[in-house]
């Protein structure tokens, strides 16, 4: 986080009035909305330690009761509305969980699906199994670095094409735009046949370009996992670009003018007014990345023929795909699976403290 | 659009000339390289079977042809694939689009107990795992009766969308003045009426972003085709399909090329659509 300088820079109160310009009819509305509450959450004005600031977006956070909507008094209603999303999150997301994790204590298996067996409850068992697996460990640690390092480069492309995006006229600009929009829009089964007809190594003309010869890149470990790193990142940086690229577009104008007026060089904007403007859609992005690149599956399992030779592509989500539903152990796919869910929580609670600490509103 | 001018002109005075030619050149040049897996797509799926076999693979065709659409579409009942994908997604992004309006609308507009614990648990169901859930589901959707069917492809879709959409339209309908609805009820209107020919209209761009998302999970559906649709092919989806032409050891790569190229043309055409909303969405939403 940057000090903001002494400099009268226009503070979140001047700026909210400029939100009106945006490009569609639903937010010239949002000028309306409280200049405090609006300010709390992603003005400049946060300055170097964000717990200050917390506390003085506070009084607006409790919604007193000024900002009381017609609405708000609707006694059962909000329940009457809510009831639809939360009987299909219930039904088909929080029961399977539990079930899941139901499940990774049970000794579950072929027997145990056709209701040949009563399932017996196996405590810490498959755990027990599974931490005593070498393998295990070994998918983990792959799952880790493979899904990090998806993140890194992700981000890395996408927010250098977003600035870059903001530096060029129309005709690039919507060049690499449009480039993007179709490399998202791939399905990932599409996708990781595509680049595998990039890289075949008979067909492929990457191989030419590069003068590797019949160098083939799924045959060994490392080089499969970069195939797959490579498209991964083809598919997921535009949504990282878009959204940054519609970050920088929606800093009000005023600001960085007044930047500017000061005699703020390029850098110096960029440390003190966009970083900081932008930082609630970089942990927006950074977290969504993080997320779909640990749970990878399509691309590994398309791309490296079920994991790799010999398993040594696998990541947690294949891992628990071939162990349950390949070898019909159930549970021990269950327990991998609860793993899973257990690191992503710890992710989610890093999140949710960002958010916090930012003292946006929930 | 002042904001847009404004960084525009921002970018053209602080930006020295030559250094944003060599920027534009490489804007372009990088939206070369991004397109040119889709370029080989296309390109792929109408060359002849020779051609593509060839050890010396060319960047143009000199005979173009569409045998390999024809292999495609006499595949065994590979429209119904198609338009199985098509009801998947579109079912998807319709249902929880609504359902995800009517609950942002609630945990945004009205003050409850509870209220910011359901948000909580909103955020943290985005993060489930949805592949981890295969097992459990596989059952569910037995005893639901729902396997071998599309169902089974739907329903966990609109579960997974709806969270993610819930915390996305959050930002869309807060953004909708307080006021507007006062007037709203000043003018008679009742409540019911407010929500659907006032704020839904309003909050549509967020609800096209959000659909973006659950379009593509709906549409790039491999694991659940795979592991729920086991007997009954004719409920099968695109992804399925086009692994038939995929066989690890000997692709057929024109098959491969021609059905993949028909499968993101949907796609492609979704985002045309809403390209401009898109942009714009994603900025209104995750600024908040």
């Amino acid at each position: 986080m940057s000090r903001m300088t002494n400099r009268p820079l226009p503070g979140p109160s001047a700026q909210s009035p400029s939100r009106e310009d945006g490009p569609d009819g639903a937010e010239p509305g949002a000028a309306a909305l409280p200049a405090a509450r609006r300010g709390a959450g992603s003005g400049p004005a946060k300055g170097a330690s964000p717990a200050p600031v917390t506390a003085a977006a506070r009084p607006g956070r409790r919604g007193g009761g000024g900002r009381r909507s017609p609405l708000a008094r609707g006694g059962w209603t909000p329940w009457l509305y809510l009831a639809p999303a939360l009987v299909v999150i219930g039904g088909l997301l929080v029961y399977p969980v539990y079930q899941l994790g139901l499940i990774s204590f049970l000794e579950y298996t072929q027997a145990q699906v056709s209701g040949g067996e009563p399932a017996t409850f196996q405590g810490f068992g498959n755990y027990t199994t599974l931490f005593g697996d070498p393998q295990f460990w070994q998918v983990l640690l792959a799952t880790v670095l493979f899904a990090g390092a998806c993140v890194v480069s992700t981000l890395a492309v996408g927010c250098a094409l977003a600035v870059l995006l903001t530096r060029v006229r129309a005709v690039p600009r919507l060049a690499l735009m449009l480039a993007a929009l179709g490399a998202w829009a791939t399905p990932a089964v599409t996708g990781s046949t595509v680049w595998l007809l990039l890289f075949d190594p008979d067909f492929g003309p990457v191989n030419r370009i590069l003068g590797l010869g019949d160098h083939s890149w799924t045959y060994g470990r490392y080089s499969a996992f970069a195939l797959v790193l490579l498209e991964v990142v083809w598919c997921s940086f535009p949504f990282v670009m878009v959204t940054v690229y519609a970050g920088i577009r929606a800093v009000p104008a005023e600001v960085l003018e007044a930047a500017s007026l000061d005699g703020a060089s390029q850098w110096r904007i960029w440390r003190s007014v966009l970083a900081p403007m932008l930082r609630p859609i970089l942990v927006v992005v950074t977290i969504q990345s993080v997320i779909w690149d640990f749970k990878v599956f399509t691309q590994i399992y398309v791309m490296t023929g079920g994991g790799g030779i010999a398993g040594q592509n696998l990541v947690l989500n294949v891992y628990a795909y071939q162990k349950a539903f390949a070898s019909s152990q159930y549970s021990l796919g269950s327990a991998i699976g609860v793993v899973m869910l257990l690191i992503l929580l710890a992710v989610t609670l890093v999140y949710l403290r960002l958010i916090r600490r930012q003292g946006e509103e929930l | 659009m002042k904001t847009e001018g404004f960084v525009r002109d921002f970018a053209r005075r602080s930006v020295q000339r030559p250094w944003r030619l060599a920027a534009e050149a490489s804007a372009l040049l990088i939206a070369a390289v991004v397109a040119f897996p889709l370029y080989w797509m296309v390109l792929s799926a109408f060359k002849p079977a020779g051609e593509i076999e060839s050890t010396e693979p060319r960047p143009w065709t000199l005979d173009p042809t569409v045998d390999s659409f024809r292999r495609v579409f006499g595949q065994q009942e590979f429209g119904r694939y198609f338009l199985n994908s098509l009801v998947v997604a579109v079912t998807v992004v319709a249902v929880s689009a609504l359902i995800a309006f009517l609950a942002a609308t609630a945990v945004t507009r009205f003050r409850f107990r509870f209220r910011t614990t359901l948000l909580i648990m909103f955020l943290i169901a985005q993060m489930v795992p949805v592949e981890a859930l295969t097992i459990p589901l596989f059952f569910q959707m037995r005893d639901l009766g729902q396997l071998n069917t599309l169902g089974a492809l739907i329903l966990p879709h609109i579960a997974f969308s709806l969270p993610f959409a819930i915390w996305m339209l959050r930002g869309f309908v807060k953004a909708v003045p307080e006021a507007l609805e006062e007037a709203a009820y000043i003018d008679g209107a009742s409540r019911t009426r407010f929500l659907w020919q006032i704020l839904f209209p309003l909050v549509f761009p967020g609800l096209v972003a959000t659909s973006v998302f659950s379009f593509i999970s709906a549409w790039n559906d491999f694991l659940f085709a795979k592991s729920f649709i086991i007997s009954d092919t004719s409920q099968s989806t695109l992804p399925m399909a086009l692994l038939v032409f995929y066989k690890p050891d000997d692709p057929d790569w024109g098959g491969v090329m021609a059905a993949s190229t028909v499968m993101t043309i949907p796609v492609l055409i979704f985002f045309v659509l809403v390209q401009r909303r898109l942009v714009s969405g994603l900025g209104g939403a995750v600024k908040d």
